[in-house]
């Protein structure tokens, strides 16, 4: 009987989050639009809607109501199957994200996690490196130059980073001695903003070798180079257009939120209040069910808006500047931050 | 506490990977639905701005791509054998009872690896700014 | 619930292998060969390695067949032309694949003291497998590395510039 009630629970968890994701994802783009309009010096949208906040909404009605082109000279099957990859990978990893206090469920089912699994870690690195299909596929079924070229590039810088990716979180499982992400979290919860894993745990190095290769991940400005619009029109998705083409712009900000979702939980203490018990529990049990969320919404926010101050300030880098950089540079400071992490924690013990 | 076995925290990511795609799909043939259809044989050509396209998109490219794909493997392995020696090393020095035993086995294993990091690097296989490298 | 799961994914991984040998073009072969991979990692699951399951989908599916794909695109590998394949590699395969399966099926219905592993609910941790794995299994472990040292050497070797001509190249 349990096991019903928890199939049935987690539907209608798997629902929320995903409507609340995609909600997100929307915002996330008028957010961009916004500070990058303030940036450039102009207002952004600001005419649908109060402050232009019904924007998102006619978008995705405009994008969904557009005439649906497939050209003559694609491969069909793979050309509608690489957005569909691209966007359900993106919509994956948020199941294994812990955003609130797990102490608050009742009969032990989870409120604030879809999905609670030891590997948790592992699931977001797997689906990330699936992730690499929906863009080689584009640009190959496409059939055109600038779509291949692109999609080569995309899928060559994404293989790279994620090794350093990888690598950047190695030091934080061996501080954590797991793998699970709630465990992770639970791990910097002691003292506050002193025992975040930045700060803490002396991994500045591997959460500048994570944010570094995360931009490069979700093929965002300084490493945007598969949409290098001056050389590659479009890059892999030039001949997507319509509902296709809003795909892989909602898996591109998806992904984005998920690398944020993930950049928290591993070296900011993911819900944790920064004060630590400085605040301490409160008596009202709604007030403590919300704060820890209150908390983890506030700094992906903080890395999203982050994502959006470098676009609006970084110029593009050079293809052979980015392969250098990455396998040159930062892999082998990646390593070399595992060495110097696990040697402080031997003489520390 | 917890009436669930632990395996069942399976279920609600099966069935997250399947609203996942299923949203995916039904937006794709939604729109394709909804959407009119008014097509030319120009609308339908393959676009390079303006200029007929000439000869065939899928050509040959530079064989650094493949080295690129072919060392991620190769690191790849490499990080993922990482994963289970980080979850266990605070706690390998009760298990074989000497304080550097985990250290020491890894420097080992990292050091072949970067063996190999060196010698790419000396042969120039990634450097794709310089046409005297070694491929 | 175990054996429905197992039935499904053991169908879907054959269908998928077997695609992958009758699909002309090769990419939808390479496609089908993923769908093989993730099948087993379900599989994997299924019989309690939740790491081996995840490090198949990083490595099998992630890595090794980003390669494939690469390779097709690098290459512009078009479709295969269909040959009816000469009569004495008919009239000698198939006797010999049925030969080898049944010395398969002999030796595994024969051996006593094969151990068995049943789809269960007991899924091992992480932990258990590194405290066997950087303990008493090292030398294997530390072997590894030269084997990836080995295999970096062999994959530079094999993309430079003229075996042969390497003097005449420069």
């Amino acid at each position: 009987m349990t096991i019903w009630w928890f199939v049935l629970w987690s539907i209608l968890k798997v629902l929320v989050v995903t409507v609340v994701l995609l909600t997100a994802v929307a915002y996330t783009v008028l957010l961009e639009r916004k500070v990058v309009g303030r940036i450039q010096n102009r207002w952004g949208p600001s005419r649908v809607g109060p402050f232009g906040l019904l924007q998102p909404l006619v978008d995705g009605a405009k994008l969904f109501l557009k005439e649906d082109i497939v050209p003559t000279s694609v491969y069909k099957p793979l050309y509608l199957l690489a957005p569909v990859l691209a966007l359900g990978c993106a919509l994956i990893s948020i199941a294994v994200v812990p955003f609130g206090n797990p102490e608050v469920a009742p009969q032990g089912f989870r409120i604030f996690q879809i999905s609670d699994v030891n590997i948790g870690l592992l699931v977001v690195l797997g689906i990330t490196s699936i992730g690499v299909y929906g863009i080689a596929l584009a640009g190959w079924s496409s059939n055109n130059k600038y779509s291949l070229m692109g999609s080569l590039r995309s899928s060559a810088q994404l293989i790279s980073y994620e090794l350093a990716l990888g690598l950047s979180l190695v030091g934080v499982v061996m501080l954590a001695g797991s793998l699970n992400l709630r465990v992770i979290v639970e791990s910097q919860a002691a003292h506050g903003l002193l025992s975040w894993n930045i700060f803490g745990g002396f991994q500045f190095v591997a959460f500048f070798i994570y944010l570094m290769a995360a931009y490069a991940e979700t093929n965002r400005a300084p490493f945007d180079l598969p949409e290098a619009e001056s050389e590659l029109t479009a890059g892999y998705h030039t001949e997507y257009s319509s509902m296709k083409f809003a795909t892989f712009f909602m898996a591109e900000y998806a992904n984005m939120i998920t690398v944020s979702c993930v950049a928290t939980l591993m070296f900011f203490g993911g819900w944790t209040s920064p004060l630590g018990n400085l605040i301490g529990p409160f008596q009202n049990q709604i007030i403590n069910a919300i704060l820890p969320i209150f908390w983890f919404v506030l700094k992906v926010f903080f890395f999203l808006f982050l994502y959006i101050w470098v676009r609006g300030t970084l110029p593009r880098f050079r293809y052979d500047q980015l392969m250098n950089f990455g396998w040159r540079y930062l892999l082998p400071l990646a390593i070399l931050n595992i060495v110097g992490t696990s040697l402080w924690l031997a003489l520390k013990q | 506490m917890n009436p669930i076995p632990y395996h069942w925290q399976y279920l609600p990511l099966l069935i997250q990977i399947v609203v996942a795609f299923g949203l995916g799909t039904s937006m794709i043939l939604g729109s394709r639905f909804v959407g009119r259809h008014r097509n030319s044989k120009t609308k339908l050509a393959a676009y390079e701005c303006g200029v007929e396209a000439v000869g065939d998109a899928r050509g040959r490219f530079s064989v650094r791509y493949y080295m690129v794909a072919m060392l991620f493997i190769l690191f790849d392995v490499e990080a993922v054998f990482m994963m289970p020696w980080a979850v266990i090393y605070r706690k390998l020095p009760e298990i074989t009872g000497s304080r550097f035993f985990g250290f020491w086995e890894m420097i080992v294993y990292l050091g072949f690896v970067a063996v190999g990091i060196f010698y790419i690097v000396r042969k120039g296989i990634l450097d794709w700014s310089l046409d005297k490298a070694d491929l | 619930m175990h054996l429905i799961l197992f039935i499904v994914f053991a169908g879907l991984c054959l269908a998928g292998a077997l695609n992958l040998l009758l699909q002309k073009h090769p990419i939808n072969s390479a496609l089908s060969l993923v769908v093989v991979m993730t099948s087993l990692a379900v599989l994997y699951l299924l019989l309690g390695a939740e790491f081996l399951a995840a490090a198949q989908i990083i490595v099998y599916a992630g890595a090794i067949m980003v390669l494939f794909t690469f390779v097709i695109m690098l290459l512009n590998a078009g479709r295969e032309e269909r040959t009816l394949g000469s009569k004495a590699a008919v009239a000698l395969g198939f006797p010999a694949v049925a030969a080898i399966l049944a010395v398969i099926a002999t030796v595994i219905l024969k051996a006593q003291d094969l151990g068995s592993v049943s789809l269960s609910d007991g899924i091992t941790s992480t932990e258990e497998l590194s405290r066997v794995l950087f303990h008493e299994l090292l030398l294997p472990f530390e072997v590894t590395s030269v084997l990836i040292l080995i295999a970096i050497l062999g994959a530079v070797s094999l993309a430079r510039k003229g075996h042969g001509d390497q003097e005449a190249g420069k």
